[in-house]
């Protein structure tokens, strides 16, 4: 029979969420480069319908309440199991808060060694190699897999998405539920929605973003200064929300928004991977940090390495702020 | 009753990292240490929850750095009632995450906590994080990306962010294990006059653990980014720099 490479089908109020089609495109192309099948693992409940908008050979579908919205004890536990009986080579799982309470989890009862914080997976020299982004995207860790069945959670937004292939449908294997879920410690599980913002920062043609190195809330009236000057609306990154000096709905990255703006101009922020997922496709990006290490020189156009509060200055005598 | 939260010290990436001639680790002689800053969040949100219910706050960590000393009374002058430094033959090492959830699991069973909290991610996690791996292995319900707790009923309810303000809302029964992202309020701040206060009332019970499992390392190798050369630098004075800014952004139609 041949390999398996299984991938875990992320979905968000019944729509498959873009990750997972990274997901599937990343295993389609090792498939392809060695013969491997992909297989997606879809969960849920009521989501059959979503089997067909996967581009996988296979589907296993396991249904039940449980597994509604992928909550971490009723997928964890069900994956393993499918995991346990099918022993791919790999199984490809998002990075993303519902994932990372899969991989590991499942990773951990299964013994198997898992790659987390995945943005590539190629093949070097007949040897899949998998590289992790460590240490706030300082550092990146190659590591050999695919000799046994491992579990590797990969970075949204790292790899192309799968073309959908509505010509070639793959075939639906329906399985039972594991019985432990029958018993779980989880006992409801629902979603919330955010409350309404007052800025939308994903239809903003330019935005100035800050970060930590902005220091304080009192120097937040700089940006906003800045920002009408350019005709720009202020958004920061994560730890300056969590701090309340901004509300949640201005807050980019991972587990904030996405956007694309024409102008991205980051000040004080290292770029962290959580914060590039969110901001790496704006179509100029201008970075001013002090570190010139920082990450997010290798996601700019252009960057400076300065402190930000001299050059705001300066950029505000010259706009007249 | 009690709550566990798990203190880990971590590379500060703020500073200039180097990787160690073997490729393997990074130059451990050449990193400051800081603690995790999702565990200081974990701490907090534990103190938040033993100020209403009362329960005793039992920090305890892993001291792979010998430096977790000072962690840990921080943690104390912080108001945990405990401290439990586990000491073993892995100073200076790189501990995967599940090593150090093989190490944590049987004393934290032992002290048969309510709720284990841990911060939702380290900087080092390359074998995924500890919230999950440890409630595997305890066999016990758990959430990560949390950010927010309370106990009612014998449960603890938590929310769980997704992404763009969407959160999930679950009840555990306890024990439970919670990857901590944000507690409800900043971390508090403690003087350091406190900390060597307590650093001469209080003692940090000291456990001297084994790593004895089969886990071999795994084969990795360490590198920089590759230089992308993307980004053009602007150099010079900051007014320099906002001259060009503002005629890059002119020539765009951006201004
Ligand atoms: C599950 C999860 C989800 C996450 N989601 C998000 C998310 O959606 N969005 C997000 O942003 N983060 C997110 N994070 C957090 C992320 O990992 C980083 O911690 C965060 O992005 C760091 O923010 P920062 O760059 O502002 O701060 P830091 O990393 O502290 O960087 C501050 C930067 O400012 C520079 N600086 C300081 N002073 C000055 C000065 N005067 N002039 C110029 N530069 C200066 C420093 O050199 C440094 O590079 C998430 C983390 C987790 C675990």
């Amino acid at each position: 029979m041949a390999q398996r490479i299984v991938v875990l089908v992320e979905h968000l109020y019944g729509e498959p969420t873009d990750v997972t089609f990274e997901l599937l495109g990343l295993a389609r192309r090792i498939a392809d480069s060695d013969g491997a099948i992909v297989e997606a693992v879809l969960l849920g409940e009521g989501v059959r319908h979503l089997a067909e908008t996967l581009p996988a050979e296979r589907v296993i579908l396991v249904e039940h309440p449980a597994l509604r919205y992928l909550a971490p004890e009723a997928t964890a536990i069900t994956v393993t199991g499918l995991l346990r009986t099918d022993a791919p080579r790999l199984a490809l799982l998002p990075n993303t808060s519902l994932g990372m309470d899969v991989a590991a989890w499942v990773a951990s009862a299964l013994d198997w060694p898992l790659v987390a914080y995945c943005q590539a997976l190629e093949r070097r020299e007949g040897q899949l190699v998998a590289t992790a982004q460590l240490f706030g995207g300082k550092i990146l860790a190659d590591v050999a897999v695919g000799t046994s069945p491992t579990v590797i959670s990969v970075l949204a937004g790292a790899f192309a998405a799968a073309a959908l292939e509505p010509a070639a449908p793959g075939t639906i294997e329906v399985r039972e539920p594991p019985a432990e879920l029958a018993a779980l410690r989880t006992h409801a599980a629902s979603l919330e929605r955010p409350a309404a913002a007052d800025v939308d920062i994903t239809r903003a043609e330019k935005i100035v973003a800050v970060g930590r190195g902005i220091e304080s809330k009192d120097n937040l009236e700089l940006a906003e200064e800045l920002a009408q000057a350019l005709g720009a609306v202020v958004a920061a990154s994560r730890p300056l929300v969590d701090a309340g000096w901004l509300p949640r709905s201005r807050q980019v990255g991972k587990s904030g928004l996405k956007v694309k703006p024409k102008l991205y101009l980051a000040l004080g922020i290292s770029g962290a991977p959580e914060h590039l997922e969110g901001m790496k496709d704006a179509e100029l990006i201008i970075a001013i940090n002090k570190d010139p290490k920082a990450p997010i020189f290798g996601v700019a156009d252009y960057g400076a390495v300065a402190d930000l509060f001299d050059v705001v200055e300066a950029l505000l005598e010259r706009l007249g702020g | 009753m009690t709550i566990v939260v798990v203190m880990e010290q971590v590379p500060d990436v703020a500073e200039e990292l180097a990787i160690a001639p073997s490729g393997t680790d990074l130059d451990r002689d050449a990193i400051s240490y800081v603690v995790n800053e999702y565990d200081e969040h974990a701490l907090e949100e534990a103190l938040l929850l033993a100020e209403t219910s009362g329960d005793e706050v039992v920090a305890i960590g892993i001291d792979a750095t010998g430096e977790l000393d000072q962690a840990l009374y921080t943690a104390l002058a912080k108001g945990a009632q405990r401290a439990i430094k586990l000491t073993g033959d892995f100073e200076g090492t790189w501990l995967s995450t599940r090593t150090a959830a093989r190490l944590l699991a049987p004393v934290i069973e032992e002290l048969a906590p309510r709720l284990v909290l841990v911060g939702v991610q380290a900087p080092d996690d390359l074998d995924g994080q500890l919230a999950p791996t440890l409630a595997a292995l305890l066999g016990w319900p758990h959430a990560s990306v949390v950010v927010g707790s309370e106990l009612v009923n014998g449960m603890v309810r938590v929310r769980k962010e997704l992404w763009g303000g969407i959160t999930m809302l679950l009840e555990l029964a306890l024990p439970a294990v919670l990857g901590i992202q944000a507690a409800r309020q900043a971390p508090r701040y403690v003087p350091v006059s406190r900390v060597r206060q307590v650093m001469r009332e209080a003692s940090i019970e000291v456990r001297d653990v084994e790593v004895t499992s089969d886990l071999a390392p795994v084969p990795v190798r360490l590198r920089f980014p590759e230089e992308t050369g993307q980004a053009e630098l602007l150099t010079g004075s900051a007014s320099e720099i906002a001259d060009r800014l503002i005629e890059l952004l002119r020539a765009r139609g951006l201004l």
